[in-house]
């Protein structure tokens, strides 16, 4: 083969690649864009376009269950992204720093399960401990549940940002004589800050998302609103749950791309 | 110069080991104190529930379904065996390992071809684009999918008018088709990461000693992204085997996977001590995989 023959097939296959690249994202934005779209349709069944109509909406806004779903909704991911921001960014210190305590890949192991194991597995364990020690399934559980997932997303994210940070600037900071506090509030913080509110708004999202865990350990009264939207879908596809859904999947689209903004800002 | 020697980074107090471990202690004892907050919250609401998982399997069941803590036996363990079982953790294998494989093949040339984007911030961008869509809504994610393959849906009418394939709502294909939609995003990011990290020298050098483009490939550049393929198909095949919402969204009564079949213990069926048992099989895969791909030295998936 000579070098021209091999440059050709070089082109060829960076074309097949780039097809293939945008093959993948049509398949991963068209569904999202499909069902936004049909929630503006103003025909009675999920599939078909029938002209443009905002009813769905309106009857959204006015059905009493779900926005008393979206209320809790937003305060459990309130305090939980809080709780979850704060422990998540001190384990992401601790074991970037101070790698003699917390080495060993077992602890590593233990911040990275919550994320892999499947919802349902996560699910039964914490049904089964909530149920054992005794605390009355509900809002508070719910918030419970959510923390113990996010901690992980936040500790990653935030080791993510240290891993680049340079350590220099807080040794700088300790030879001006600033104690380790100033150091941390005054250099630290600051430069791990995007990695936190990255996190943070990662975290956010996956509350504001979570559905298989939440409708385990809820209670009368608790429901979230994907819970909720959940249930109407193995009842029945309405397009009342298009509006919905495009009401949930452009929230957790615009959160989700502030963090990946944030995250990547110097 | 007193004040500056005083810095404990000064060469003098440098050879001082005995200080320099008293240091090194007192810093960890410090990040200690950092770890102490989330990782007492995760043994408290992690690792006890995981392991009262394991507990309960061994249980007997109540009335209600709930779990008696006498009468300890194996018979939630043993039914795994059970044909009626074994067929539907078969199938939950064979659907992850399915999946894990279409999300490598399809995933590798999709991360390669961003991973080989010239300009910094193309890759960048796209690498966000890919994204977003994997940290929104998984349920409205799935749930697109109900309406794309309705049976007036354009999907259904292309493939009954071309007749490749017909109505596949509640069938086995569509959970692959939205197994494969959830997860890819989880194969693709670790890949990336390994394949950006390939230093290409390597390949330039195989291809100067006359190695065929297949052959630097699979000599080169394959075994070096090792690490985002093995990551890539943890983060895969584990949630894959545990999938409850895809399969409830868009499979039928004959596409039942173990995560189903575990939410049924849980509700209809009544029997916690046998859907502790279902989730602590897998539980063992997850902990034994995560376990042994830490210990061999990874610091992330």
């Amino acid at each position: 083969m000579t070098l021209h023959e091999g440059a050709a097939t070089g082109r060829r296959l960076d074309r097949m690649l780039t097809i293939n690249g945008w093959l993948v994202f049509a398949f991963l934005y068209l569904p999202i864009l499909v069902v936004i779209m049909f929630s503006f349709s103003a025909a009675p069944n999920v599939g078909t376009w029938g002209g443009f109509s905002l009813r769905w909406y309106e009857r959204m806004v006015g059905n009493d269950p779900l926005m008393n779903a979206l209320q809790n909704t937003l305060w459990i991911a309130f305090f939980s992204t809080i709780v979850a921001t704060v422990f998540g960014t001190a384990a992401a210190l601790a074991l970037d720093r101070y790698r003699k305590w917390v080495s060993g890949g077992t602890f590593d192991a233990i911040l990275y399960m919550p994320v892999i194991i499947p919802d349902v597995t996560m699910a039964v364990m914490l049904l089964l401990w909530f149920t054992q020690i005794g605390l009355p399934l509900g809002k508070g559980t719910i918030i419970l549940a959510h923390i113990a997932f996010n901690i992980s997303f936040v500790a990653i994210v935030v080791r993510a940002r240290l891993a680049n940070m340079d350590p220099a600037m807080e040794e700088a900071a300790a030879d001006l004589y600033a104690s380790r506090w100033a150091t941390f509030r005054r250099v630290t913080l600051p430069l791990i800050m995007p990695g936190v509110l990255g996190g943070g708004l990662l975290a956010l999202t996956l509350s504001l998302d979570d559905v298989v865990i939440t409708s385990f350990v809820q209670g009368p009264g608790s429901t979230t609103l994907p819970v909720h939207v959940f249930g109407l879908i193995r009842k029945s596809v309405t397009p009342e749950i298009n509006a919905v859904s495009t009401l949930m999947v452009t929230a957790s689209m615009i959160l989700v791309f502030a963090s990946l903004v944030i995250q990547r800002r110097e | 110069m007193t004040m500056l020697d005083e810095r404990p980074d000064s060469p003098e107090e440098e050879a001082n080991p005995e200080l320099e471990r008293r240091a090194e202690r007192r810093e960890s004892w410090r990040g200690f104190f950092h770890a102490v907050p989330a990782y007492v919250y995760l043994i408290f609401f992690f690792v006890l529930p995981l392991v009262i998982v394991f507990v309960f399997s061994f249980a007997s069941r109540g009335r209600t379904g709930r779990p008696i803590l006498e009468n300890w036996n194996f018979d939630g363990w043993t039914r795994l065996t059970d044909p009626l079982v074994s067929t539907i953790v078969g199938r939950s294998l064979f659907v992850a390992a399915l999946n894990t494989a279409l999300c490598l093949i399809i995933g590798y040339a999709f991360a390669y071809w961003i991973a080989t984007r010239p300009k910094q911030s193309t890759r960048t961008l796209l690498l966000i684009l890919v994204l977003i869509p994997f940290w929104s809504n998984f349920l409205v994610r799935t749930y697109a999918w109900r309406i794309l393959l309705d049976s007036d849906g354009y999907i259904t009418q292309i493939g009954e008018w071309t007749g490749l394939w017909g109505r596949m709502l509640f069938t086995l294909p569509a959970v692959f088709l939205g197994l494969l939609y959830g997860f890819l995003p989880f194969m693709v990011l670790p890949l990336y990461a390994s394949i950006e990290r390939i230093d290409w020298s390597l390949v330039e050098a195989g291809r100067d000693l006359y190695a065929s483009g297949t052959r630097a490939f699979l000599k080169i550049t394959l075994p070096l992204s090792r690490p985002g393929i093995i990551a890539g198909s943890i983060l895969v095949f584990i949630p894959s085997l545990g999938a409850y919402v895809t399969p409830d969204i868009l499979g039928g009564a004959k596409t039942t996977l173990l995560g189903n079949f575990i939410v049924t213990q849980f509700g209809a069926a009544r029997n916690w001590p046998f859907g502790s048992a279902l989730s602590g099989s897998i539980l063992i895969v997850m902990v034994a995989t995560t376990i042994i791909y830490f210990r061999s030295g990874a610091r992330t998936l």
